[in-house]
């Protein structure tokens, strides 16, 4: 017997052994991994609906995506992320078959083909001086049968050819303070009429012959009251303009050359007015509309350019563009949110009293008001008109309606997430697990049937698929309670549109969302910002009766004294607990290390006045804190003026603002970096909530090097001011990067090393006692990485191994950052090949497995890099005792392993963070990356040691212990048997 | 023991007992022969038993060193052993150790019972003894030291401050770039 668990524990050994690589075997993919891909904001769409063939819509976004969408179920047939220094200025579809985009500021005309998104052409545009975009595809225009698209961009208007992109003519708009408004190009006619305003009280029209760029007239005319806004054209030759004031609407009528002003004040159309209006401009015949605050008034314009109101309404309303549906016939929609409904209505454009369709939809309250309208209309069996809307929700979110139904709808919101947290599920307990049981015993039977196959090597390649689709689709990975090793939690998640999300690890499916109240347009607060999610209550000894909640940041607006708003939301249930609309600004938040008997942390908000506030409000709170008091401190680092400045608490406020958990604070010290040498570009700290395992760090030879490990280190980056620039715009003498090493608590230089010839952007990660960053070197023309160790001195005396023994030793007693350190730093640079996005480490429940660097690449994806190849102790010849320590030899770059990349085939387009989250085992970590796209993957960077993994091979194991099984029970006969003979002789 | 065993003869069915000794011819119900003389015999039998012992007892003394520095053998071979598994921790090299260890302490163990055979008030069996202690002691310290070479023994201060957690701030501070 014993013979026998020896095997097994050798065989064990064997197989753990085996396999030493990271990557994914092909059918792993998928199987703790999640991709989700999104859009953004809708900002523009255009449909794509012949007769025959598939339904489709071409999308620009917020996030710079250019997408084309299956009309049908909302996927992406194709998506190019331009980036975020292309902005989408407009698109259009041309020819039926390419997708034109205007980006860069209308210096950038791309054509993509329809069908499968591959760039067809691109072009260049310049011009004089900056100006509004435009960008105009006429129907059936043509210069000798080529059809052109006209693009006024950077004050100048140009024809360019469909076909190849060439610029046919261009025509530049030079006048000193000419500010065009609208490009109009009236259906059959060869004319484009441009116009806007000059000196903000002048009215200039240009016509223009579309063929050749020819200027055929040019008037100008004066209007004392002075233009505001946007400008909205109603008929071909007519457009609504507001005056100065924002009280009178101008109607512009330039018809046969002349223009002629028409006033209608608006308190003639309205009685009560309602402040100064806005023009929402739309593209429908004859039809506008205003908004005055929260009132919107939609006007119609008759033949006589006189204005009616035909509508008036406090309900936020979106018009869609103008559909033409037949010969001359415009129709429109209109959609507003009452209640729990969403009303559309679609009218024509000449018939304001009769609605063509009139529907009401169910729509979840926490989508929000509806943004934006896009309609498309389609021929029903009875060849009557039937309209589906692409609608656009508050929340970002993109639906399309059809028949009174929600068709599909896309969570683009997901595309702009701010900051992310995770929080616990429920403890697994009666009543709490939402599992999907097997449908019936047969499945139940056949599924293990088929492991069983699989496992024996029996089973053929469609058993194979079938294993493989039952291994993805596991139950057991998105199942709604907490698990043993951790891997299932939720990720918290703040996007743009001020909505909260929760999503589910296993599968990335969104458990709950909620559009936060305080983060939405109010009379109080016109332009809320979402700024930061955290950790409110993290029970862990009420685990089972309290749910966990997180406190979202936002203010309102991006001014520095805007005052504050917080909310409090249950984890668990999605809801909102409590929201509190602050006094004071927000300028930092302070999470402090301490939480009160409900194991709610407190918080310190520190506001623009440089007082501080604490949360929650509770008199146990305030105990705490007081008890504190001294050896609490905050920094700010203002990056504008080169200073970074220490604070203290000094006691209640005084004056005004006289509260209990208000505190006023002292300055400390200060570092003023000189302006004209050194700039601010990076500054990181450690992650709170990180854990270190030891402070200790055996070296060869059974030496100690102790860490120094500190919560109150800030790394800084800076640059000289002339080298702050993008890369190559200095030589590398002019230019420098400083990096700094700074205690917090008393503003102690600890380390300071100047890289000289390189240059930022300086991306780094702070982790334990090292930091690592990525920068760029001038003189080699490559991007280089630097590590900093920084190791305590002053403990290394610590080597008599009686008293540590016994325990004498004071190594773990608590320490003052006032008792003078004694530091040396360790560091060491490489080459690396990539440009960064961002870095990130991975964090484990104890600090004990090996940390991998998670490198946000420039092509949108995720590379692990060990940490043992940015170890400053790297040398050429490393000893035999260093080579047993692991050290690997040194080389002037640092290896990129194509198997190491986390996102193996995919990519995480437009990313811009990573997030490392412990689960329970040891040995693992949840990665999280956001971009447009999200990623998730759980990683083991010293492998699974904690656990089996998921392809070991069980059967083997099996049929080792039956057989070992056999075995023992033969010769145990046996040896019965000839015992007895034995007996008998 | 197995000695032992012969001499007494403990499983035998019969047996004549030759050593009659009973000096009383009353008890008996043959005379004796004549001529013999039963105080004669006696006396013989019990030089030659004396004689006897007095070999047994040599004997006993000489097995008992033989048997006390049985173990320096041993001795040689485990560090023939140890030099061959070298110094690298591995499956061998700890077997090895391992089993170093445990034959002196198994071996310490068993001290008296090694011993019982020869154990005889005639024979001195403390010096045999204290070899044999020292013998395997040696083997131990042996052992031992090929631990510490392997570097399994904690005998550093890296060996006890490895799993140190890291000392406590009494300062806490925050911050950094205003939102």
């Amino acid at each position: 017997m014993a013979i026998g668990s020896f095997l097994i524990l050798f065989i064990l050994f064997f197989f753990s052994s085996l396999n030493p690589i990271l990557s994914l075997y092909e059918d792993q993919v998928g199987l703790v991994d999640w991709h989700q891909q999104y859009l953004g904001k809708v900002k523009q769409a255009v449909f794509h609906t012949h007769k025959t063939g598939r339904k489709r819509v071409v999308v620009s976004t917020e996030e710079n995506v250019v997408a084309l969408l299956d009309l049908r179920q909302g996927e992406i047939f194709w998506r190019h992320v331009l980036g975020s220094n292309d902005v989408i200025d407009g698109i259009d579809i041309a020819l039926g078959k390419y997708v034109i985009t205007l980006s860069s500021g209308g210096s950038i005309l791309r054509a993509w083909n329809l069908p499968d998104g591959q760039m067809v052409w691109e072009s260049s545009l310049r011009g004089p001086k900056h100006s509004k975009s435009l960008l105009l595809v006429p129907t059936n225009l043509k210069i000798e049968k080529d059809n052109i698209v006209i693009i006024f961009s950077n004050g100048r208007l140009n024809a360019v050819s469909c076909i190849d992109g060439e610029v046919l003519w261009e025509k530049d708009f030079e006048g000193e303070s000419l500010e065009v408004q609208q490009v109009i190009q009236p259906p059959g006619s060869n004319l484009i009429y441009v116009v806007g305003f000059a000196s903000s009280s002048l009215f200039e029209m240009y016509q223009i012959n579309a063929l050749n760029g020819e200027l055929l007239k040019h008037e100008s005319a004066a209007f004392s009251g002075g233009f505001l806004g946007e400008v909205s054209p109603v008929f071909s030759e007519t457009v609504v303009a507001l005056d100065s004031t924002g009280l009178i609407l101008l109607t512009v009528s330039f018809q046969n050359g002349m223009i002629s002003f028409q006033q209608t004040p608006i308190s003639n159309l309205v009685k009560d007015s309602f402040g100064p209006a806005k023009i929402i401009p739309s593209s429908v015949t004859g039809i506008f509309a205003i908004k005055m605050n929260a009132v919107t008034i939609v006007i119609r314009v008759t033949d006589e350019n006189k204005l009616e109101v035909v509508e008036k309404t406090n309900h936020e309303t979106s018009i869609s563009d103008a559909l033409p549906i037949s010969e001359g016939q415009q129709a429109f929609a209109l959609v507003q949110r009452a209640g729990p409904e969403i009303h559309l209505r679609v009218k024509l454009a000449h018939n304001w009293d009769d609605n063509l369709l009139k529907e009401s939809v169910k729509m979840d309250q926490h989508r929000g008001l509806v943004h934006k309208i896009y309609i498309n209309n389609y021929i029903r069996a009875d060849k009557s008109y039937g309209f589906r809307a692409l609608i656009v929700m508050e929340d970002h979110s993109l639906l399309l309606l059809q028949q009174g139904e929600i068709v599909w709808s896309r969570e683009d919101g997901l595309a702009s997430i701010i900051d992310v947290t995770t929080s616990e599920l429920p403890v697994e307990r009666d009543g709490v697990s939402v599992a999907k049981v097997e449908h019936n015993l047969f499945e139940w039977l056949k599924g293990h049937m088929l492991k069983l196959k699989g496992t024996l090597m029996l089973a053929s390649p469609q058993d194979i698929a079938a294993i493989q689709s039952m291994r993805l689709k596991n139950s057991e990975k998105s199942k709604m309670t907490r698990d043993h090793n951790g891997f299932r939690k939720l990720l918290i998640v703040l996007t743009r549109a001020g909505k909260l999300f929760a999503l589910h690890t296993g599968d990335g499916h969104i458990v709950w969302s909620y559009l936060l109240q305080s983060l939405q347009k109010s009379k109080v607060c016109q332009h809320p910002i979402g700024l930061n999610l955290y950790k409110w209550q993290v029970p862990h000894h009420h685990a089972m009766d309290e749910n966990p909640s997180v406190l979202v940041i936002g203010k309102c607006g991006p001014s520095s004294d805007a005052p504050g708003a917080l909310s409090f939301v249950d984890t668990y249930t999605g809801k909102e607990l409590s929201s509190l609309s602050l006094v004071h600004s927000v300028a930092l938040v302070i999470p402090l290390p301490y939480t009160d008997s409900t194991e709610q942390r407190l918080h310190l908000l520190i506001d623009a006045d440089k007082h501080a506030h604490l949360y929650p409000k509770t008199p146990e709170a305030i105990s705490i804190f007081e008890r504190e008091f001294s050896n609490i401190y905050w920094y700010s680092v203002e990056d504008d003026n080169g200073i970074i400045k220490g604070h203290a608490l000094r006691g209640k406020c005084t004056g005004e603002v006289a509260d209990e958990v208000c505190f006023d604070t002292r300055e400390l010290w200060s570092i003023v970096f000189p302006s004209e040498s050194e700039k601010i570009i990076a500054t990181v700290t450690r992650k709170l909530n990180e854990v270190v395992h030891t402070q200790a760090k055996v070296i060869a030879d059974q030496e100690v090097m102790y860490k120094y490990i500190s919560r109150n280190l800030l790394f800084v980056a800076t640059v000289a001011l002339k080298g702050s620039g993008e890369i190559g715009s200095v030589t590398p003498e002019e230019s420098w990067l400083v990096a700094y090493l700074i205690d917090t608590v008393t503003g102690r230089i600890l380390h300071r090393v100047t890289h000289h010839g390189s240059q930022g952007p300086v991306h780094a990660v702070f982790s334990e006692n090292w930091v690592v960053y990525h920068y760029f070197n001038l003189k080699a023309h490559r991007y280089e990485m630097s590590v900093i160790e920084i190791y305590d001195q002053s403990r290394a005396d610590n080597k008599d191994v009686w008293k540590l023994v016994l325990g004498k030793h004071n190594l773990t007693s608590p320490i003052s950052l006032y008792s003078r350190p004694d530091v040396i730093t360790k560091s060491q640079s490489y080459f690396f090949t990539h440009s960064v996005k961002t870095i990130a480490v991975t964090s484990t429940t104890k600090g004990i497995t090996s940390k991998q660097l998670l490198i946000g690449t420039i092509g949108d994806q995720v590379l692990a890099l060990e940490k043992r190849f940015l170890d400053p102790r790297r040398t050429v010849n490393p000893t035999q005792a260093e080579k047993e320590e692991g050290i690997i030899p040194l080389t002037d770059s640092l290896p990129i392993i194509p198997q190491s990349y986390v996102t193996h085939a995919l990519r995480v387009e437009g990313l811009r963070g990573i997030i490392t989250v412990p689960a329970k085992l040891e040995s693992t970590t949840l990665v999280f990356a956001h971009g447009v796209d999200l990623f998730f993957t759980q990683l083991a960077p010293s492998r699974t040691y904690d656990s089996l993994t998921d392809d070991f091979n069980y059967a083997l194991l099996l049929i080792t212990i039956v057989a070992l099984m056999a075995a023992i029970f033969l010769t145990w006969t046996l040896s019965e048997r000839k015992e007895l003979q034995e007996n008998w002789r | 023991m197995e000695k032992g065993k012969g001499v007494l003869g403990a499983g035998r069915r019969w047996a004549v007992d030759f050593s009659d000794n009973s000096t009383a011819p009353s008890s008996r119900d043959i005379p004796d022969p004549p001529g013999f003389t039963r105080a004669s015999v006696d006396q013989d039998d019990s030089a030659v038993s004396r004689q006897k012992k007095d070999a047994e007892a040599n004997w006993k003394a000489q097995k008992a060193w033989e048997v006390a520095q049985a173990p320096f053998k041993n001795l040689l071979m485990m560090g023939f052993m140890m030099w061959m598994a070298g110094s690298t921790v591995h499956l061998f090299s700890i077997g090895i150790t391992f089993s170093a260890l445990w034959q002196p302490i198994s071996a310490l163990q068993g001290v008296g019972k090694v011993f019982e055979p020869y154990k005889d008030n005639k024979v001195e069996l403390l010096g045999p003894k204290l070899l044999f202690i020292a013998l395997n002691l040696g083997g131990l310290a042996l052992g031992v030291w090929k631990l510490n070479t392997l570097g399994l023994l904690p005998t550093h201060a890296s060996d006890w401050v490895s799993s140190l957690s890291p000392a406590q701030e009494v300062e806490y501070s925050g911050g950094g770039i205003p939102l």
